[in-house]
């Protein structure tokens, strides 16, 4: 009986192909965008923190404002020198102390020319971050204090300017700045949120304080700490210099952040569920939508087979039998909506993951949930016409043209 | 009194429509009694009561009072799902429209009474073919009803009621949609049903000619039978 009941559903779906169809893109856009969404969302995350975690653990963020998606980094005062010097001397424990001030900037080489992001800092940089250097050299101490223009380049920046030219040894015009490239940084790819991280020249702080940025204002600080386990001790030590050098009174908010790792992976899966929970939101009235189309075509199927009904009641089919053929049809409608939708989710995740190059974690929870709940929207919204039919009256569903 | 109760029978059956104004006696409190094995033809003008009379026989509509008894079962207590089973157990309909399902091939039409049984395919496909062979369109077995015309069509019908061999079939103007050479045939089978399977046959139509196959002819009339008379014209 089942089968049979499954059969007829899947002729009365064979019967009306088109009209099936349209009636399943309700459903079919909404589990794919619920499973494309979790899926790229699952990539990004386990992209970011494998990012991080190469970053190495005993790494440290100095910023001002606070941390978050309202922090007020823009009011907050930005760090000088000085700040960067009592850093240094006064810490202990710490392998490096990097600072950082960038901006994004057009540069230029013989006819070609690109917007990149332009870094002012020293060489402490290329320990925090792990950098390595692939051909040339680090700033020397005469350039950093000098304010010289030398520069750094990234990966894309050689292959974009260059092309199979060596770039070391050659001058490229950074905004206004005439800069000799003294060294080639190794490849790292896109960052977790997406950034071409080799999109990059660096330059020493001061060259770029002076001659771009107009100002002595260091915008963050990388301090790497020894080791891992002293990084807690250092992260307090930095905030307990840096109250003092802002005059920061006790009982007063910072107004700056020290962040180790972990606590910038929060900050950013914070903000990543607020946009997957939105997301969702989306899907989900896109669900519900699909679910009144279902209803509606299931209404009008009825109204078009009273007369069927009507054969089938006459002959002997009771109510039931009846309801759970209109039921059995809006399901299979549904779940066919659904595996579609599955599909075509995956289908289009696959095809971001390989874009964004982050690795595509298949969710099977959410395979599973978005699943039964096109399943049970087939239930809901199939119930109310499969009632209407088994409830005809049998003459007159007979006389009904 | 007999020791088996009568077939069908109809004990000051009313039935009304509509109410105020509006309210029409359909059925104005018949008394009938019809047994096994008879070939009854209801007759009778329109909006005499007949079609009113075979739907309630047939349990696809219920009496407004008195009381309908089939097999002794006083049908008017019965619920929906009990009437349902009377109907796949009990009785077998021939339409005026056919009423076959539309893109349906004839064999699966045949076989629609069956699934609702729960019987298997192997089993309900033999039944079927035999049911379609015993109305002579073995042949067709697997043309949808577009492809049959409308004396096929209604044969395929008179399978479908059969198939499940039920005591009662119930029959709805049968030649009502047939020219007249196929509505002898119809009626041959009809009687032929009636005298080798002792199938009990009601049949409404307006037809003399069609009529003078029952044995006997029932007369509406306003609500009520005007006459009820064995029909002198057939021997058996």
């Amino acid at each position: 009986m089942i089968y049979e009941t499954l059969k007829l559903a899947l002729q009365a779906i064979r019967r009306n192909v088109l009209r099936s169809f349209l009636t399943l893109l309700g459903i079919v856009i909404g589990v794919g965008a619920v499973i494309a969404m979790v899926t790229i969302g699952n990539g990004t995350t386990a992209k970011i923190e494998e990012q991080m975690s190469k970053l190495g653990s005993n790494l440290l963020f100095v910023i001002p404002g606070q941390l978050g998606p309202r922090r007020a980094s823009a009011t907050a005062q930005p760090f000088d020198a000085r700040d960067v010097d009592a850093l240094r001397d006064q810490l202990r424990n710490v392998q490096a102390v990097a600072p950082v001030s960038s901006s994004s900037k057009t540069i230029v080489f013989g006819s070609e020319n690109r917007s990149v992001t332009v870094i002012g800092t020293d060489n402490g940089y290329f320990t925090t971050q792990a950098l390595d250097i692939t051909d040339g050299r680090q700033f020397l101490d005469s350039e950093l204090r000098g304010g010289q223009a030398v520069c750094l380049i990234g990966e894309t920046v050689r292959e974009k300017l260059f092309g199979s030219l060596n770039p070391v040894g050659a001058t490229i015009r950074v905004d206004t700045v005439s800069c000799d490239v003294i060294g080639l940084l190794a490849a790292k790819g896109q960052s977790g949120f997406g950034q071409d991280q080799d999109d990059v020249v660096l330059m020493p702080l001061r060259t770029f304080q002076r001659r771009l940025a107009g100002n002595s204002d260091i915008g963050r600080i990388y301090v790497s700490a020894a080791t891992k386990d002293e990084t807690a001790k250092v992260q307090k030590d930095i905030e307990w210099l840096l109250r003092e050098r802002r005059r920061i009174t006790a009982g007063k908010d910072d107004d700056f952040a020290v962040a180790d790792m972990q606590q910038i992976i929060s900050a950013q899966t914070a903000t990543t569920s607020s946009m997957t929970i939105l997301l969702g939101a989306v899907a989900g009235v896109s669900l519900l939508v699909g679910g009144i189309g279902i209803m509606n075509i299931m209404l009008v199927s009825v109204t078009e087979r009273t007369r069927e009904i009507g054969i089938r009641l006459a002959i002997g089919a009771t109510e039931n039998q009846v309801l759970m053929q209109f039921l059995v049809e809006a399901v299979v409608l549904s779940l066919i909506g659904g595996v579609s939708g599955v599909v075509l989710g995956l289908g289009l995740a696959g095809t971001a993951v390989g874009l964004m190059r982050i690795p595509f974690i298949l969710d099977a929870d959410i395979v599973l949930l978005a699943f039964g709940f096109s399943a049970l929207i087939g239930v809901v919204f199939g119930y109310f016409p499969a009632r209407r039919a088994a409830h005809l009256n049998p003459i007159e569903a007979l006389r009904h043209e | 009194m007999a020791t088996d109760p009568p077939l069908i029978a109809f004990d000051a059956v009313t039935k009304s429509y509509g109410t105020g104004e509006a309210l029409v006696h359909a059925l104005a409190g018949v008394d009938l009694r019809i047994d096994e094995g008879e070939f009854v033809a209801i007759m009778g003008p329109s909006g005499s009561g007949k079609s009113t009379c075979m739907n309630i026989i047939g349990s696809l509509d219920t009496p407004s009072s008195g009381s309908y008894r089939f097999k002794g079962v006083d049908v008017g207590t019965l619920n929906r799902d009990q009437l349902a089973l009377l109907r796949r157990h009990y009785l077998g309909f021939v339409f005026q429209g056919f009423n076959l399902l539309a893109r349906t091939t004839a064999v699966e039409n045949v076989e629609l009474p069956l699934i609702y049984r729960g019987m298997r395919a192997a089993e309900r496909r033999e039944r079927a073919l035999q049911a379609l062979e015993s109305v002579g369109l073995a042949d067709r077995a697997t043309h949808t009803p577009n492809e049959l015309s409308g004396g096929q069509q209604q044969r395929v019908a008179i399978a479908r009621a059969i198939v499940t061999d039920p005591y009662v079939l119930l029959a709805d103007e049968p030649t009502g949609n047939v020219d007249t050479k196929t509505s002898v045939a119809i009626m041959e089978l009809l009687a032929r049903l009636n005298a080798d399977r002792g199938i009990t046959i009601l049949m409404v139509t307006h037809e003399p000619d069609m009529a003078e196959y029952a044995q006997r002819i029932i007369q509406f009339r306003d609500g009520l039978i005007d006459s009820d008379a064995r029909n002198g014209k057939v021997s058996a």
